[in-house]
């Protein structure tokens, strides 16, 4: 706690004790806000402004592009979702395994999504079968587009354990 | 009022009697020359100055405080420049477009301007002190070793702004360093084009000629391109930084072993 200049070295000076307060008080004042706008503008910068992460809703064609009893692995590339279309409906799986976060393959002659990490295995439904998946691939919004596109918006997902697959926007009707 | 003024004491007590304040302050309230001490010795910063300076040789109209904005400069450049990095990919594909980005789309483009002004003042900074050194003759026995260190870190200072100079990847850049780099050719011995090189060589075989000579190792590469770019960028963030550091705290450490700043005479 620095103590106020004894009286005769102030005057000395040419500093009165109310001027020494005053100068104390503004010099705190401007260096305590120089680094709050410092600081500020720091941790401002570390928010890009730009990203180059591909958008989450995108279109992917019209249904009659996705063949019937087929995975369609076009959009795992760049998007990370399956387009997988049956007898009754079409919906969109996230590629990312329920355990661990790995992406999982799509192996066509066992008729299985297989994860290359720890061995999860899940069924052309998603739901999981074998290995430590603890919960079924989810599965994210699905709807035509205006233009009679397959509009795809991961920004939504749907849990098969909540319930979730029944939802509307979670599979598209034949 | 009493009781507040009671309360503040109590507080204060605990605070500077608990563990953790005492295994950060091993001293009291530097308010007995022996704690001003304490406090300067105890302190790996403060330790590199003197625990006392002549008080008309720390008068701004003697030393310009020349020096110590130059450390402040360091540290802004050293600051900024690590923000940067966060950005900048240094590669001939990216190199000039993440810099324009830095400008137009990275928030408060200012964070490269700051950086660039921050070097060119830097440079002005160093010159000016030591300028000062030399006119108050500080640069004489004991101080001489100091003075040798100085010019180490004024020519540290120039490859630093030689070496960022490179980095924006832009014509001025590039063609820049293009003849910054021809004249390691004319080094002596080193340079293929430098006196007494021509010597060097073994039969007809040439020792020093344009693919390892003093330019060749500079750019890692005859022309100017990703090799150059690469090597800049890594002595520019880490090599010359890091040798600038050291030498500074030893350039410190020896104002306070050669007797602090020097007096007007």
């Amino acid at each position: 706690m620095a103590e106020a200049a004894p009286e005769q070295q102030s005057k000395e000076a040419g500093v009165d004790r109310r001027g020494f307060i005053n100068w104390v008080v503004t010099g705190w004042l401007a260096m305590t806000a120089s680094l709050v706008a410092g600081l500020s503008a720091t941790g401002r910068f570390m928010f890009p402004n730009v990203l180059t992460e591909p958008p989450s809703s995108f279109k992917v064609g019209f249904p009659d592009d996705f063949a019937v009893g087929k995975v369609d692995e076009r959009f795992k590339e760049k998007y990370r979702i399956w387009v997988v279309r049956n007898d009754t409906e079409i919906y969109a799986l996230s590629g990312i395994c329920t355990h661990l976060g790995c992406t999982p393959n799509w192996l066509e002659a066992e008729n299985k999504f297989k994860c290359p990490c720890h061995g999860s295995g899940f069924y052309i439904s998603g739901q999981n079968f074998e290995g430590p998946a603890p919960r079924p691939l989810e599965r994210v919004k699905i709807v035509l587009a205006d233009d009679g596109q397959i509009l795809v918006d991961k920004g939504r997902t749907f849990k098969y354990e909540a319930g979730q697959w029944t939802d509307p926007e979670s599979a598209l009707k034949n | 009022m009493p009781n507040l003024k009671g309360t503040l004491t109590n507080v204060w007590n605990v605070t500077t009697e608990s563990q953790v304040w005492k295994s950060i302050f091993r001293h009291g309230l530097p308010t007995s020359n022996r704690n001003r001490v304490l406090v300067v010795m105890s302190n790996v910063f403060l330790h590199l100055h003197p625990v006392k300076s002549r008080k008309a040789g720390i008068k701004l109209r003697y030393t310009w405080c020349m020096g110590g904005v130059t450390f402040f400069l360091f540290l802004v450049l050293t600051f900024t420049g690590l923000l940067l990095m966060f950005y900048y990919r240094p590669t001939v594909e990216y190199a000039y477009a993440d810099i324009v980005d830095l400008r137009e789309h990275v928030p408060l483009g200012v964070m490269r301007e700051l950086h660039r002004w921050g070097a060119h003042a830097m440079v002005i900074t160093v010159w000016l002190h030591m300028f000062r050194v030399f006119m108050t003759g500080s640069y004489k026995p004991p101080r001489e070793f100091n003075w040798g260190i100085g010019v180490v870190l004024l020519v540290l200072t120039l490859l630093l702004s030689f070496t960022g100079y490179l980095l924006p990847w832009d014509q001025l850049a590039i063609w820049a360093i293009t003849v910054g780099a021809n004249m390691a050719r004319a080094t002596p011995l080193l340079g293929h084009e430098g006196p007494l090189s021509a010597a060097l060589k073994i039969g007809d075989m040439s020792l020093v000629h344009a693919g390892d000579d003093a330019k060749f190792i500079l750019l890692g590469s005859r022309v100017v391109g990703e090799n150059a770019l690469l090597r800049f960028y890594v002595l520019h963030c880490v090599g010359l930084p890091l040798a600038a550091a050291v030498l500074m705290a030893v350039h410190f450490w020896r104002v306070r072993k050669d007797g602090g700043i020097s007096g007007p005479m």
